[in-house]
């Protein structure tokens, strides 16, 4: 009995979806996209996790992996600020203490819950090809309600960002041959550690939560000029977050890379000191 | 003159099976041409629905090759010659009979959101509203009801017993054009949490890729309001600063400043019953 | 085999759900009647949604200087003074206040720089006049009464149509009709009725109008002993896509025009400049210069012949394709991508855009469009009194583009969504009203209800070899494409009127195979004799009215005739028969009149020789 759309909630939410078969009718590769995601942030993960375990190769004056920035142990070769926070009885690698901002800032990101969702937890794989699992309950309990935090995520990345991009000024500065002095030149390392920070600015602040915080949070734009500006420069960004986020996360990667065949001296890198 | 073959899902409630069709073409033609050709030369009885056979009404929704679509904007030369078309209704609902579901669940949903309050007029008896403040909210105004949205979103495609909880991206759409309409004073933030179901999206994104009026539902919709619900519902620091200075609203009434005479100072019409 | 039915009953059932049923249900129900809505399709996909250009209505947000009293003056200029002057005046007076009541429910039309309602210029109005939302105004217009109606207690029956109206000998008692989904039959009780169920285009092979366009409004009405007036006028919209061949006829927006854009033939010339009628000399510009002007200084110079009625646009394009200056495809050339910047296009035309890139792989931003005439609009229909939207059949009333009187013999774009509105919402409180007064449902009368049911079920217990649907719906749109187009013959009326008789006969022994589940040759079945009865009213009005006025251009009658001027053509159903006679239409009252300018009535006229020229190419 079609039509009369006065009563019928009780029997269509209940009704299946009918006979029609569900097997796969996509003829293309879907399973090309959960395939490559998973091959490379698999890689990433294993290769983060070994560059920041084994507390080696991390500087070369003075350039610093960003795995490891800002790094607060005494056992650093360069502390951030000079200050250590951490004493010497920390034996294991100093990355231990920063991972967690960035990592955490990127687990809850709305770009990477869309490509892990799919790719990881195949909750779709793809459009129209079944979910993996009969149940779900999506991001409304323990513990993807978390992914709610997003925003606090965002006010520790950052920082994270500022320090990095402290990093890549220092990056800049070079000692004299005698140690005694500094000065300005541009390495190859120079310019990886910028081009990554501008990277990681860009996804940073084409964060969701960030459009949000800064306009996105209004019905009205009359009366609230910088907001609207603001938020529509964010809106642009935004678009592209994807993007950054694959750009950023190659980056810090290659920056970590670099620095660290410079530091094992497999590479010499070239500069240019004034 | 051109022949092409369709692979059409026909059936009703009580099963079905891929049927062939070979029809003749010509130029610029789209699926639901093809679809019109078979039931003139091969099956009178062929049920599909369509309108406006211009995209602007979203009724010839079906999955073509497996994707969601409108029948009247998927044109035939985006195949090549010979290759196989599958079409087979939205498969989120029940089907009815062939290409047609029954897609009453979502005219349900639609009765659940609370209807659109204006809020006072200002001191000069217009409404006044910027073009770059409506501009976000017309986008989502774009919808066409087409529920292709709804029938690739997992959450109730996969699941049937998330339907009662679940609303579905176009009406996650409806909410967004709600709540962020300038003239808006309804609070439906409880609702969207509690019984619209947003915390089922997990953003995958796939009602984004089908819509054909290319509304940014994920971005634009589905995560400001996720944001919303948080500051509402999950975020401390914005849960202590009510306590501490109030209720701020959304950028609501920069108090109306009296403007010049206008045009539209009479009376509004007493609210219907 | 006895058949069950399925019974409900209301106080008022309005049949057809766009712009004026919805509107229509809102009032009734809001004055505290049971109210049902029924639509052949699904809730909110009606023909409205199509309407892109906007709402005509004197708002004075841009112009100052406009009033209901201009608004008033255009449309029945554009009408050629066949319109129901009071329906005239009422639409003009109130269409502002319906226009801020859908912004009231929440609808976001594109703005002025300071905040207000923005309106843009549109064929026959002297000022920019029409509340838009870039190009798919009819959109928002109808999710914004679909929103606001679903929570007013209406009920709405969706994919149900209705094929019969019931009447106890006088008045209407209700309707019969089928479900689409599950071929169950309905019958509704009602103490009034409120038709707002569209034209019939779909007798025309190319027209802008949906499958839902068949006319079994009219029909029905007819059929129950309602007056018809003015069916001989049909509006051909102007600018329809001609190419490629499955989209011809689907609606290019006046907008396009109203933007900036210009018609140019084969040989680059704009030849609006030549079809000029003297009717709107004084109002035009006359050469290139001032109507590129006139965008942008209203107040200086006169506007561009681009934007003359339709029906002048359209009869231009068909001498223009006649006398071979056409495009390739047997349209004229519709040129914004030269004269505007791609943004300022995407951002106004942003649906045309579209349509043209996936329809036809062409980019408006780059090249032209290539736009021919379309069958639009039903000026004529059932026949209503003003104030109410009252047919001559108690009980029954009628809104929206299946009544008629409004646009005359003419209509001016973005005049229908107002239409819709204002006379949605009097048909609303028309029924409501009727309804209170009557006391108690009269019981629809059981042997109607029989004979509707045996119609309606006909087409599946007819002999196993009967005529097939599709190819007699094909047959009828071919001869009232080639016969009762544009430009119109007696010979070529009387070939249709024998054409539709062959096709009656021939459509009363359709077989249709399958069941009854949603089957779509079944429908069309029963359509296809609404269509039928329409088409053979239309074409005998337009044999009966001997001149040329706006949407109805006789070659053997070229000139427009005075004493037409002053008369509508009335077709009523009588033992069978359509009968049809001439009747005054009232005069306006003095004030009214002096409205209307000083060369009213002498020159609301045709240009002859345009016509002979046409019809002879």
């Amino acid at each position: 009995m079609a039509a009369d759309y006065g009563t019928r909630m009780a029997t269509t939410a209940g009704v299946t979806r009918g006979t029609v078969t569900t097997q796969v009718e996509r003829p293309d590769r879907w399973w090309l996209e959960p395939v490559a995601i998973v091959s490379v942030l698999g890689l990433f993960v294993l290769y983060s996790a070994w560059a920041g375990l084994v507390n080696a190769h991390y500087y070369s004056e003075p350039y610093l992996s960003p795995f490891y920035s800002p790094c607060i142990t005494s056992s650093c070769p360069h502390v951030t600020f000079g200050v250590p926070f951490v004493g010497d009885w920390w034996g294991f690698s100093p990355a231990v203490f920063i991972v967690g901002f960035p990592l955490v800032f990127r687990l809850t990101c709305y770009y990477y819950r869309r490509s892990y969702y799919r790719a990881f937890f195949w909750a779709p794989p793809a459009c129209t090809v079944p979910d993996a699992r009969a149940k779900y309950a999506g991001e409304t309990r323990f513990p993807f309600i978390l992914q709610n935090l997003h925003r606090y995520t965002w006010y520790l990345a950052v920082p994270i960002w500022a320090i990095l991009t402290y990093d890549a000024v220092l990056a800049f500065i070079f000692p004299t041959p005698d140690h005694t002095g500094f000065r300005l030149g541009v390495g190859l390392g120079s310019l990886i550690m910028l081009a990554n920070v501008a990277f990681i600015g860009l996804y940073t602040f084409s964060c969701h939560s960030c459009r949000y915080l800064c306009g996105g949070y209004l019905d009205r734009f009359r009366g609230a000029p910088i907001r609207y500006r603001l938020w529509n420069t964010v809106n642009r960004l935004n678009t592209r977050h994807g993007l950054f986020a694959w750009l950023s996360l190659f980056s810090v990667g290659l920056t970590d890379l670099y620095i660290r065949i410079v530091s094992m001296g497999w590479l010499v890198d070239p500069r240019i000191v004034f | 003159m051109t022949e092409a073959t369709l692979r059409v899902w026909r059936g009703d409630r009580d099963g079905g099976a891929f049927e062939d069709y070979t029809v003749p073409t010509d130029e610029g033609m789209v699926v639901l041409d093809v679809i019109h050709k078979v039931q003139e030369l091969r099956a009178p009885d062929l049920a599909v629905r369509w309108n406006c056979k211009a995209g602007k009404c979203g009724s010839c929704s079906a999955e073509i090759n497996g994707a969601p679509r409108l029948m009247c904007m998927t044109r035939m030369n985006t195949f090549d010659p010979g290759e196989p078309i599958t079409v087979s209704p939205i498969k989120a609902f029940p089907v009815i009979k062939d290409l047609v579901s029954d897609v009453s669940f979502n005219y349900e949903k639609a009765k659940t959101i609370p209807a659109f309050a204006a809020r006072p007029k200002e001191a000069d008896g217009t409404r006044r509203m910027y073009q770059e403040e409506v501009e976000r909210v017309q986008e989502f105004h774009k919808c066409i009801e087409c529920f292709l949205c709804q029938d690739v979103c997992h959450v109730i495609r996969d699941h049937d017993e998330n339907k009662m909880a679940f609303s579905g991206p176009r009406y996650f759409v409806r909410l967004a054009a709600l709540e962020m309409h300038p003239l808006d004073a309804n609070d439906r933030m409880e609702l969207i949490r509690a019984k619209q179901g947003l915390g089922f999206c997990n953003i995958t994104k796939c009602c984004t890729e089908v819509c054909p009026e290319h509304i940014k539902i994920t971005d634009n919709a589905i995560i400001p309001l996720k944001e919303r619900v948080v500051t509402e519902f999950y975020d401390p620091l914005a849960w202590a600063k009510r306590r501490v200075f109030g209720r701020s609203g959304r950028g609501l009434p920069p108090a109306a400043a009296p403007g010049p005479s206008s045009p539209h100072s009479r009376e509004p019409e007493p609210p219907s019953a | 085999m006895t058949e069950t039915i399925d019974r409900h009953e209301y106080d008022v059932v309005v049949i057809g759900a766009g712009g004026a049923g919805i509107r229509a249900a809102i009032e009734a129900s809001a004055q505290g009647a049971r109210t049902a809505l029924v639509c052949k399709s699904l809730f909110g996909k009606a023909h409205t949604v199509m309407a892109e250009g906007g709402i005509a209505a004197a708002l004075r947000n841009v112009w100052k200087e406009d009033s209901w009293e201009v608004h008033f003056r255009d449309t029945m200029r554009g009408g050629k003074l066949l319109n129901n002057w009071r329906m005239a005046q009422l639409h003009a007076q109130e269409a502002p206040d319906r226009v801020l009541e859908l912004e009231e429910w929440g609808a976001l039309f594109d703005r002025t720089e300071d905040g207000l309602i923005l309106q843009r210029d549109f064929g026959g109005h002297r000022y920019a006049r029409l509340a838009h939302v870039g190009d798919r105004t009819g959109l928002e217009m109808i999710r914004t009464l679909q929103n606001h109606a679903v929570h007013k207690g209406i009920d709405v029956h969706m994919e149900c149509t209705i094929r019969r109206l019931l009447t106890d000998g006088d008045a209407v008692t209700g309707c019969t009709g089928y479900w689409r989904g599950t071929g169950q039959l309905v019958a509704f009780g009602a103490k009034a009725i409120v038709l707002a169920t569209g034209g019939f285009g779909k007798a025309w092979k190319i027209t802008s109008n949906s499958w839902e366009y068949t006319g079994d409004g009219i029909a029905m009405a007819l059929d129950a002993g309602a007056d018809l007036i003015d069916m001989e006028m049909t509006q051909f919209h102007p600018t329809g896509m001609v190419w490629p061949p499955s989209v011809r006829g689907i609606l290019v927006t006046e907008g396009v025009r109203g933007d900036g854009g210009t018609l140019v033939n084969s040989l680059g010339r704009r030849f609006m400049f030549d079809y000029i009628p003297d009717f709107f000399r004084k109002d035009t510009a006359l050469t290139e210069d001032e109507a590129d002007r006139w965008y942008t200084d209203k107040a200086n110079n006169r506007r561009t012949p681009d934007l003359l009625p339709r029906d002048e646009v359209a009869r231009a394009i068909n001498a223009e394709v006649k006398a071979g200056r056409g495009s390739p495809h047997g349209g004229v050339f519709l040129d914004i991508a030269s004269r505007r910047d791609a943004d300022y296009i995407r951002r106004r035309l942003p649906s045309m855009y579209h349509q043209f890139k996936e329809l036809a792989d062409v980019d408006i931003t780059a090249s032209a469009m290539e736009v021919g005439p379309t069958l639009h609009y039903l000026m004529g229909g059932v026949r209503v009194e003003a104030d109410t939207a009252a047919t001559t059949v108690p009980g029954l009333f009628a809104a929206g583009e299946v009544a008629a009187g409004m646009h005359g013999a003419n209509r001016l774009g973005g005049n229908s969504l107002s239409d819709l509105l204002v006379f949605g919402r009097r048909a609303g409180l028309g029924a409501a009203a009727h309804a209170a007064s009557q006391r108690s449902w009269r019981r629809p009368d059981e042997a109607q209800v029989a004979l509707s049911t045996r119609e309606i079920l006909a087409p599946f217990e007819r002999p196993e070899v009967g005529e097939d649907p599709y190819q007699l719906h094909g047959l009828l749109q071919r001869t009232m494409q080639a016969n009762a187009g544009i430009i119109r013959t007696e010979d070529e009326l009387t070939r249709v009127l024998a054409d539709i008789g062959k096709l009656r006969a021939r459509a009363l022994k359709v077989r249709v195979s399958g069941g009854r589940t949603y089957n779509p040759a079944w429908h069309l079945a029963l359509d296809l004799l609404s269509m039928l009865t329409c088409a053979e009213a239309t074409a005998l009005a337009a044999l009966r009215r001997t001149e040329s006025r706006g949407g109805h251009t006789r070659s053997d009658f070229p000139a427009t005739d005075l004493a037409w001027g002053s008369k509508n053509v009335v077709t009523r159903r009588r033992d069978g028969v359509l009968v049809l006679t001439d009747e005054p239409i009232p005069a306006p009252p003095d004030d009214l009149h002096r409205l209307l300018g000083d060369d009213a009535p002498e020159q609301a006229r045709v240009e002859p020789e345009l016509v002979i020229e046409a019809a002879r190419s």
